[in-house]
């Protein structure tokens, strides 16, 4: 899950990051009040996606007007598919260099890891290589002052702001841990008046972890559609083609979209059902796909444990009960333990049966009218 | 010969009183493992498939000397199950559960790596040794048969799917082993690849992997050095960026982890790369001959 800057700058103040001072605003009214109070400030449209500078996200106000007009213009702003709702004002700063810090983890060393460089700001996607400083840490002592301080002096920092880099490092790694972080990140890390300040956070905590952290506030990025199928507890994701797809694994939900996009098939989405049993959720999550009225419906089950004849079972009552449904052609691939008596199943109800992955995905991008021309080769 | 585990491996299964572990123990036992006792706190005495269940692994250990641990408890409790099975001198823990937080993973990593442990997972389906008749974990018990092709895989059922193929190919195993689908995983493709490259039985090794990370990326590294033919599935080419497609590690992120980048990699490595899963089993036929 992913915060908010002003609610990830307010766990950071709290653990004694400095921060510039700010208001969250919800109408241009508010901004130009938080202006005559702050003074100049910056108007940053508060999203969960990055690159909002670039975007147009962000507008210095030197005046209550400036501001009103900025947020005016901010508020309700498409950015990356995602409408601003709220903005944050926050003092205007006067910055001599911005560095970039986060605290990530190493995949293949499997500890935490703080990347650091001397160029931050909006540019960093650009910073060579060279320029960046990374630093594992050992995850049964954590980051101590001796390393952040190391990292500070090979960025050419010295005196005072090697020392605030360090001691905010320290906090930082402390807040990474906390509160399960996948990542905190402060881009830039500015340099004001001598000293060092968070002037952006992004702090992204472990979906895994929630249940430890009832105490943080809640964001979603899900789209409608995906909040109610996740709701079930399946893992879903908004595609823009249209046959709806549900598989069951993750792996191989994501071959199913491949080879029906192989086959000129466009998915709608991505919907894992899980290794488990068929009913229940899985059976409330096929009725929601039928209900967004794709061209087709393919439903890929290798079973395993699972017994085909119940999943054919629960496909084809979701299919009776639901009115919208009879007309969409369904394509069933199934695999496993008492497959013969699944596959009578569907056939008996008028549903294709297939026992090929292969198959399967060609009739249903046929039946979808969207087939490529035969292909030469492979 | 199998890699990792072999005749020899007695299991204890913690979490065996729930209703995955109990399920799991029985289909374990169906397959021929040695299942040696299950471990659920607070209900020592009782018996799950005619398996005996203890309050403590280090008792399990005392009294069967299980050599391999295979954890079923939620994923916020599975970091306190695997350190107490490492604690108790297991060295091979096979870590079935969903959803181990990240942080949590790297603990159990730290704690692995200072005991000399050997961690498979978090959220794996196991590894399965068909001539050993040894699985330790959750796969379909029908779909794996001995022969000469060592599997390594990220996903679950995709493997079951590549493997039942293999298998209705005449293509048996030597060792079938899930790493997980999570973003800090213990066992990964070069630790197998390398167990592969010694084993005299395994000719041809399946790399099958998906979308997100660097670890196919790495794998391709060590491929360029051996000396068997490696066949690769990559899943995930029609994956948007920033989408996470299931697993917890499959997202393609700032550029990294693209489909594209995997596939030149492997190529570049001297992996035969399938673009289709039914492709799989007649590319490692034609590695056989070779």
């Amino acid at each position: 899950m992913k915060l908010y800057e002003y609610m990830a700058k307010g766990v950071l103040a709290e653990a004694g990051v400095p921060i510039p001072r700010g208001r969250l605003c919800r109408t241009p009214e508010d901004a130009a009040a938080a202006c005559r109070d702050l003074g100049p400030v910056a108007v940053k449209a508060q999203v969960l996606v990055g690159g909002r500078g670039k975007a147009g996200g962000i507008k210095v106000a030197d005046t209550p007007g400036e501001a009103e007009a900025a947020a005016r213009q901010i508020l309700g702003m498409d950015l990356k598919g995602y409408t601003v709702e709220t903005v944050y004002c926050e003092q205007k700063l006067s910055i001599s260099q911005e560095l970039y810090l986060s605290l990530t983890f190493d995949p293949g060393a499997k500890r935490p890891m703080l990347i650091a460089s001397a160029s931050g700001g909006m540019a960093i996607e650009e910073v060579p290589e060279k320029a960046i400083v990374k630093r594992g840490i050992p995850v049964a002592w954590g980051l101590q002052p001796y390393m952040a301080y190391q990292v500070a002096r090979r960025l050419g920092l010295g005196g005072t702001l090697a020392r605030e880099f360090s001691d905010l490092a320290c906090r930082l790694y402390r807040v990474f841990v906390r509160l399960d972080a996948e990542l905190v990140e402060i881009n830039p890390l500015a340099v004001v008046d001598g000293h060092i300040m968070a002037a952006d956070a992004r702090l992204n905590v472990d979906d895994d972890a929630m249940a430890r952290h009832g105490d943080l506030p809640k964001t979603d990025e899900s789209t409608p559609l995906e909040a109610k199928v996740r709701a079930l507890g399946l893992a879903f994701v908004q595609l823009d083609g249209d046959i709806a797809v549900m598989a069951n694994g993750a792996g191989i939900t994501m071959a199913t979209l491949d080879v029906m996009q192989h086959y000129g098939g466009k998915p709608m989405n991505f919907l894992d059902a899980g290794g488990g049993s068929a009913a229940g959720p899985t059976a409330e999550a096929l009725a929601i796909l039928f209900s967004t009225r794709p061209k087709a419906v393919l439903v890929n089950i290798f079973g395993g444990i699972t017994r085909c004849d119940e999943v054919a079972k629960a496909i084809v009552q979701v299919r009776q009960q639901q009115p919208a449904a009879t007309d969409v052609p369904l394509v069933v691939r199934l695999v496993g333990t008492n497959e013969a008596e699944g596959h009578a199943i569907l056939k008996a109800a008028g549903v294709d049966a297939f026992r090929s992955m292969q198959q399967a995905a060609e009739r249903v991008v046929a039946l979808a009218g969207e087939s490529l021309p035969v292909q030469s080769g492979q | 010969m199998s890699v990792l585990v072999d005749e020899k491996t007695r299991i204890v299964v913690t979490g065996a009183t729930g209703r995955q572990g109990s399920f799991h123990l029985g289909q374990m036992l169906e397959f021929g493992t040695r299942v040696v006792a299950g471990v659920t706190p607070g209900r020592q005495g009782q018996e799950v498939s005619g398996v005996p269940v203890y309050d403590t692994v280090e008792t399990a250990v005392e009294k069967h000397g299980a050599n391999a641990a295979v954890v079923f408890v939620p994923g916020t409790l599975a970091k306190d199950s695997v350190m107490e099975c490492i604690d108790a001198g297991v060295p091979l823990v096979v870590v079935v559960s969903e959803h181990v937080p990240l942080h949590d993973a790297m603990v159990i990593n730290a704690f692995a790596a200072e005991r000399g442990a050997m961690i498979v997972g978090p959220n794996t389906y196991g590894l399965c040794a068909p001539s050993a008749r040894c699985k330790i974990g959750i796969p379909p018990n029908s779909i794996f048969q001995p022969g000469p092709v060592g599997v390594v895989a990220r996903s679950g059922t995709l493997s079951y799917e590549l493997v039942g193929s293999l298998t209705d190919a005449g293509l048996g195993q030597t060792t079938v082993v899930g790493m997980g689908g999570d973003r800090v995983a213990g066992l990964n493709f070069i630790d197998m690849l390398k167990r592969f490259e010694r084993d005299p039985e395994t000719k041809v090794v399946v790399l099958i992997g998906e979308i997100g990370g660097t670890a196919e990326e790495e794998a391709a590294e060590y491929v360029k050095g051996m000396s068997k033919p490696v066949v690769a599935y990559l899943a995930g080419k029609s994956a948007p960026p920033g989408k996470r497609m299931g697993h917890a590690g499959a997202i393609i992120e700032r550029g990294r982890g693209t489909f594209e980048s995997k596939v030149s990699a492997l190529t570049a490595g001297g992996a035969k790369v399938a673009q289709l899963p039914w492709e799989v089993a007649p590319l490692v036929k034609e590695a056989l001959k070779a």
